[in-house]
């Protein structure tokens, strides 16, 4: 569903991405590995239409990334590592305005008790810890009933009922024939539900790890 | 592989130097056109010889306008087809305008301080040029402080073509402003025996403008074709 | 149907920018003091006598309004940018001009107010006597509003994602405004004495086509500028 076809991406003279080519089947989680600084949100971020490329291809679910950008933007649910919500606003208030924003308000009630945060929605945002933001953040995201997924750094100051809660999430999706591609630092709280990892090094992919047996289906089983 | 968006095929490619005999005939014109009409004016009623200055401060004024014309034309063109070189056009064009434009503000009050006695007077003119002035500052401004090339074509393009938009504007609004007041005029350009020499003045800083403008664009050109051999460099060996 | 989602866009986002300002500590209250400082400030560098002060009363006012002014567009977009919420609001589908036309909303309403205070503080600390053509003055400053809101909103959407925005805001602004400026003081002017010349009609309609003209230009060139 995700077809990246030598993407590159420079800010000035520095060329961050310099021909990364991966795939990403329905039905797969794929782990984005690399070092602090390697690209991975800049991979994100361009699959996502926040970026565009300087060289390459992309298609999200076969729609071209660059020709038919607002058709992608109907598909993606992406999640950035800052959490992008309006603090003086209230939970709920942020939904709602995600919601006009979308079209509907329908999926406020039921993306707010998702993710855990109903007692909380009339809360001001800016009182939230930065677990309960991302859980927010990750509410917002639902509203959308994604196809694919693009993750930053999705687990980070998540606790381990959040871990859990963002695991089944994107179980959901990729269980219902969508995908996702998460950026990781550390493989660990993504253990279980990975189909395999790649690993972004010197601005390119290297050759898919087949050596992490990562997918785990007992552990899915729990969710 | 090459860019994309934002690109033209001869981006990559330097371009073709600015002819050096042009840039000799410009100059060699605007000398020509600066003796014709020196010695065979006579001399001003009021002003004597300073009435001469008008000769350059004039026709630096109409470049000023033109150059800012040229930015509206390609910033424009730059939003219609992204065309990365009709950015460079625009960006050199402004450059080489606020040259003008300073040029223009600087002999007014050369001129205006043995004609009137003071450095500056906000008559409709040298105001309307002081802000043409201040705008192509700001577009310069806005291009310094922007990293990313495509984005700073982008909103140079639109800084460019709606400040373009405002010249007439301000013109005719300074020009209101100071017509409820005594009205106090830069060199005037009514008696016809200065006509010719300032047309052919004109011509000679057209030459001129274009030369400055075509240089500095293939400046603009170089260090693009630069960025392109450094992403080739980047983007090969596997 | 497109156009009705359009304008709802355009609500939630106008709601959306008035109330995070009004709960935001340091939004309103401080612009407008700002403005109001910067009136009075004048007025003392201006003064004290009266006569002095009554004609610098108009000019006094649209200063204080434009150098506060600045400060409400780029807050405008702070809000998104310092929370991170710009990627979130460009990846809704549906066309950009809803961001614009909000902003644009919301704005209007702020330096609106802002310009309501600070013209009934400059009537008192400067000495003027409320003219019978109070209306129109109000129909002037109204005009003079908009172009500054139209032009100030979309320069920030620029300078606010840049290097020095400080700097780069009023640098870009000012010069633009101009035409604002003298055809608001010009007009006003001549609105709080006799107004013998009959010039405040023509200061109106130079303001009612150069408001139209930006409007147009703006709405047009947002499309190119948001994406960045």
């Amino acid at each position: 569903m995700i077809e990246a076809q030598g993407i590159g991406k420079r800010f000035g003279i520095r060329w961050v991405l310099r021909g990364v080519t991966f795939t990403v089947n329905r039905g797969e989680a794929v782990g984005l590995l690399g070092a602090n600084g390697s690209g991975k949100s800049t991979v994100l971020r361009v699959l996502g239409t926040l970026l565009r490329p300087n060289a390459g291809t992309a298609t999200i679910d076969g729609l071209d990334i660059t020709r038919d950008s607002s058709a992608v933007r109907g598909k993606i649910g992406y999640l950035a590592h800052a959490p992008g919500l309006y603090e003086d606003l209230t939970a709920r208030e942020n939904l709602e305005f995600a919601g006009e924003m979308l079209g509907s308000r329908a999926l406020v009630q039921s993306s707010l008790e998702r993710v855990g945060l109903g007692p909380m929605a009339s809360s001001r945002v800016r009182g939230f810890s930065a677990g309960m933001q991302r859980r927010l953040a990750l509410a917002r995201l639902m509203m959308r009933s994604p196809r694919v997924l693009l993750l930053d750094e999705p687990y980070s100051n998540l606790d381990e009922e959040g871990i859990a809660l963002m695991s089944s999430v994107i179980h959901d999706v990729t269980e219902a024939g969508g995908s996702a591609l998460l950026a990781l630092h550390e493989l660990a709280p993504a253990r279980g539900i990975l189909s395999r990892t790649i690993t972004l090094s010197d601005g390119r992919i290297e050759t898919a790890n087949s050596d992490l047996p990562v997918r785990d289906d007992a552990v899915l089983a729990s969710f | 592989m090459t860019e994309k968006l934002g690109t033209a095929p001869e981006a990559g490619v330097a371009p073709p130097p600015t002819s050096r005999v042009f840039g000799l005939v410009a100059f060699a014109a605007v000398i020509a056109a600066q003796a014709y009409s020196i010695m065979s004016s006579p001399a001003d009623r009021d002003m004597g010889h300073l009435q001469k200055i008008m000769y350059v401060h004039v026709p630096a004024a109409w470049m000023a306008f033109l150059a800012f014309f040229v930015v509206f034309i390609y910033s424009v063109r730059y939003l219609w087809k992204q065309n990365e070189l009709h950015d460079l056009i625009a960006a050199s064009a402004a450059e080489v305008g606020a040259v003008f434009t300073g040029l223009t503000l600087m002999l007014g009050m050369i001129w205006g301080r043995p004609a009137w006695g003071v450095w500056w007077v906000w008559d409709a003119r040298l105001t309307s040029t002081l802000v043409l002035f201040l705008i192509f500052v700001g577009y310069l401004a806005l291009r310094a402080f922007v990293d990313d090339s495509v984005q700073r074509a982008k909103w140079s393009a639109a800084v460019g073509a709606i400040g373009a938009i405002n010249v007439p504007i301000v013109y005719m609004s300074v020009k209101w402003w100071r017509t409820l007041h005594q009205p106090q005029s830069t060199p005037g350009t009514l008696d016809p025996a200065y006509t010719m020499g300032l047309r052919l003045n004109a011509i000679a800083m057209l030459l001129v403008l274009i030369y400055f403008i075509r240089k500095r664009y293939e400046i603009a050109r170089i260090e693009r074709a630069v960025e392109h051999l450094a992403e080739a460099q980047a983007m090969g060996g596997r | 149907m497109a156009f009705r989602d359009d304008w709802r866009r355009v609500r939630a986002i106008a709601m959306k920018d008035l109330t995070t300002e009004l709960r935001a500590k340091a939004g309103f209250n401080g612009v407008a003091s700002l403005a109001v400082t910067i009136l009075i400030l004048l007025g003392l560098a201006l003064g004290p006598d009266a006569q002095a002060l009554r004609n610098a009363a108009v000019g006094a006012v649209w200063l204080a309004t434009l150098f506060s002014g600045v400060l409400a567009f780029n807050r405008s977009f702070q809000v998104e940018i310092e929370s991170g919420a710009l990627e979130p609001l460009l990846l809704y589908p549906g066309p950009r001009w809803p961001i614009f036309a909000g902003k644009l909303l919301a704005n209007l309403i702020f330096v609106g107010l802002m310009v309501a205070i600070v013209m009934a503080v400059g009537i008192v600390l400067f000495g003027i006597t409320i003219p019978e053509r109070w209306v129109t003055l109000l129909a002037v400053a109204a005009l003079g509003v908009i172009g500054l809101v139209v032009l100030g909103t979309f320069y920030a959407s620029m300078s606010s994602r840049s290097r020095a925005r400080e700097v780069l805001l009023p640098l870009l602004l000012f010069p633009m405004l101009v035409p604002v400026l003298l055809a608001a003081t010009t007009a006003s002017k001549a609105l709080l004495g006799a107004d013998l010349m009959h010039e405040a009609g023509a200061w109106m309609r130079l303001l009612i086509g150069y408001d139209l003209v930006f409007i147009i230009a703006t709405f047009i060139a947002f499309e190119h500028v948001i994406e960045g």
